[in-house]
């Protein structure tokens, strides 16, 4: 058998919160967590599975990393350039589709969280 | 809408009468048939299927392909060298796509450049295995049972999941029939389409009697070339070879490219250039580069061959009225990165198909434009490769370039001709991104300065600190 990406070791950062990004990640293998950092304390955002991606985030602009990423376990990763994926989408706009759509799911998830939260606040 | 005369001889050409309505779009429970369940075909029904779901459109998907891709051998095999570029191994990954472990052969991560004073390795800066070697049928003539699966194979399976319906039948004639195209198979039964996508590449019978039936269509223009397979065992693939593509810059007259690619247990050798012959092969197998990267320096029987065509020049035009032709069968990448042509010119008809319509005019409109911007980049790529050659026979052209690039990889500082030769060799970027590339003042002085520096006498064509291999 062969593979494609890089393997990260279980508890390895492969994201880390604030700094700068020009890439996006895609799991091959293995599952992830992302993690926000504020006050010294970590809260965990949500756990990712093979062929989820995340730092989409660095794609489209030039803010740093919002949150950190750690190997659950041992993880394979692939790393796709920000500058690939924009020659890709000039050429292709529907290659945008899925990332969109998977950060739409994730917008909705969270606005549903942060309603939660100051409902029971 | 003007009736049609049928035939190919309309081919491209301007078909609607005036005031007519410019598109055929499909409607619930249009027909189409692919015929070749190459990357192109399978790829042109995935994502069709996809974006008429999307949009809430119920189309019927036929995908012919005699071949049974498990078979090993010429029986299950697309004659091809297997490599999938780092850019489309990007692309698909960003599609959804992930490249199953079973069906990558190996995962490469840097390309070794051989040539008659050195040789120098040209690593990706993120050390990371993005490019994906792969077998499109099922493994080399009288190989093992493997525990790996076809490329050709797994797209055909995810069109298959997707809703496309496999008919294992060889398809001998297209041809138009009033408002819908028929196709004839080899078993003596026909069906009729409200669109025949053409994706059965360039080394098949219906090529030839497509070429025949068109009047005023221009079909592809060939060349042959050479693949190879030795096996090696993985023992020693990972020894002499590793996760590397071994390229070859020699002083062959009309080689244009020369790869060992390993996979597996073994290892597969592509050679590209005007005509392969005898006499070209001869000279490659008895240069001594050749044999270094062989177990012993002895290069062995190989165990599979053939001698494909390719296409360097697109059909033009590659599509018609309720017919287009993608991958090989239309156009292609001059030399480099096939399955990525395959797969930009199969997402481009069926954007086309599943957006506009199935009329030459649509066509002409949405799908063509991308014809015509891999065709311009070809003709840079030409002239990229000529260049290529004149570097291939001069002697300190060779050893200048050797030493740029092996000054790079020592260091951390701007890898300029590392990555033009790295885009060159692996067609992950387009040749006139690669081309523009050279003309950077700081590759040109740089350019200049290695030449200079070596090729002055008692210099080593390699700077003093080398990674690996020894100074010439």
């Amino acid at each position: 058998m062969a593979t494609l990406g890089k393997d990260y070791k279980d508890g390895e950062v492969i994201v880390r919160q604030g700094e700068a990004g020009n890439c996006m990640y895609v799991i091959q293998e293995g599952e992830v967590e992302a993690l926000a950092e504020a006050n010294g304390r970590e809260m965990r955002l949500r756990k990712l599975g093979p062929n989820d991606f995340f730092g989409e985030m660095a794609l489209f602009g030039t803010e740093n990393r919002s949150c950190s990423i750690r190997a659950l376990g041992p993880a394979r990763v692939m790393t796709i350039d920000k500058k690939s994926f924009l020659a890709g989408i000039q050429e292709d706009p529907s290659l945008a589709f899925r990332i969109v759509k998977v950060m739409s799911q994730r917008i909705r998830d969270l606005t549903g969280r942060l309603a939660e939260y100051e409902i029971n606040k | 809408m003007a009736p049609d005369s049928g035939g190919f001889g309309r081919l491209g050409q301007q078909t609607r009468a005036p005031g007519s309505k410019p598109t055929k779009p499909l409607h619930d429970g249009s027909r189409i048939a692919v015929i070749g369940a190459g990357p192109a075909g399978s790829m042109f029904s995935y994502f069709l299927l996809n974006m008429a779901d999307s949009v809430a459109l119920d189309v019927q998907v036929d995908l012919y392909e005699p071949r049974h891709f498990c078979h090993r051998g010429p029986a299950g095999c697309n004659h091809c060298g297997g490599v999938v570029s780092e850019s489309l191994v990007q692309r698909l990954a960003t599609e959804g796509i992930a490249l199953p472990d079973d069906v990558v052969q190996r995962g490469l991560e840097s390309y070794t450049l051989h040539m008659d004073i050195g040789d120098v390795e040209i690593a990706t800066p993120l050390h990371e295995s993005r490019i994906a070697a792969i077998y499109r049928g099922n493994g080399p003539r009288n190989s093992e049972p493997l525990d790996t699966n076809s490329f050709d194979g797994y797209l055909q399976q995810l069109a298959s999941d997707r809703g496309a319906r496999l008919i294992q039948q060889l398809v001998t004639d297209v041809r138009k029939e009033d408002d819908s195209m028929r196709i004839d198979c080899a078993d003596g039964t026909h069906q009729n389409y409200d669109l025949v996508v053409v994706a059965s590449g360039v080394n098949s019978r219906l090529a030839r009697s497509l070429q025949n039936l068109a009047e005023e269509h221009e079909a592809p223009a060939l060349t042959k070339t050479f693949i190879c397979e030795f096996r090696l065992g993985k023992q020693a693939i990972r020894e002499t070879l590793g996760p590397s593509m071994h390229v070859f810059l020699l002083d062959i007259p009309r080689l244009e490219f020369a790869a060992l690619i390993p996979k597996g247990d073994y290892a597969t050798l592509c050679l590209l250039g005007d005509d392969i012959d005898d006499e070209l092969m001869d000279r490659f197998f008895s240069a001594p580069e050749v044999a270094r990267c062989f177990p012993g320096g002895v290069i062995p029987r190989h165990v599979c061959h053939c001698y494909p065509r390719i296409n360097i020049r697109s059909s033009r035009p590659p599509y018609g009225d309720r017919l287009v032709m993608i991958g090989d069968s239309g156009t292609t990448r001059l030399y480099k990165d096939g399955i990525g042509a395959a797969y930009r010119t199969a997402k481009a008809a069926a954007r086309t198909v599943a957006f506009h319509g199935v009329s030459a005019q649509d066509f002409r409109e949405h799908y063509w434009p991308l014809c015509r911007k891999i065709d311009a980049d070809n003709r840079v790529g030409k002239f990229v490769f000529g260049v290529g050659s004149l570097v291939q026979r001069a002697r300190f052209a060779r050893r200048g370039v050797l030493r740029m690039t092996a000054s790079e990889q020592q260091s951390d500082g701007p890898r300029r001709m590392s990555g033009v030769l790295w885009d060159l060799f692996s067609g992950s970027a387009a040749y006139t991104n690669v081309f523009l590339r050279t003309l950077h003042p700081a590759y040109i002085g740089s350019l200049v300065y290695n030449l200079v520096s070596a090729n002055l006498p008692g210099r080593s064509a390699r700077p003093a600190e080398q990674p690996r291999g020894g100074p010439t």
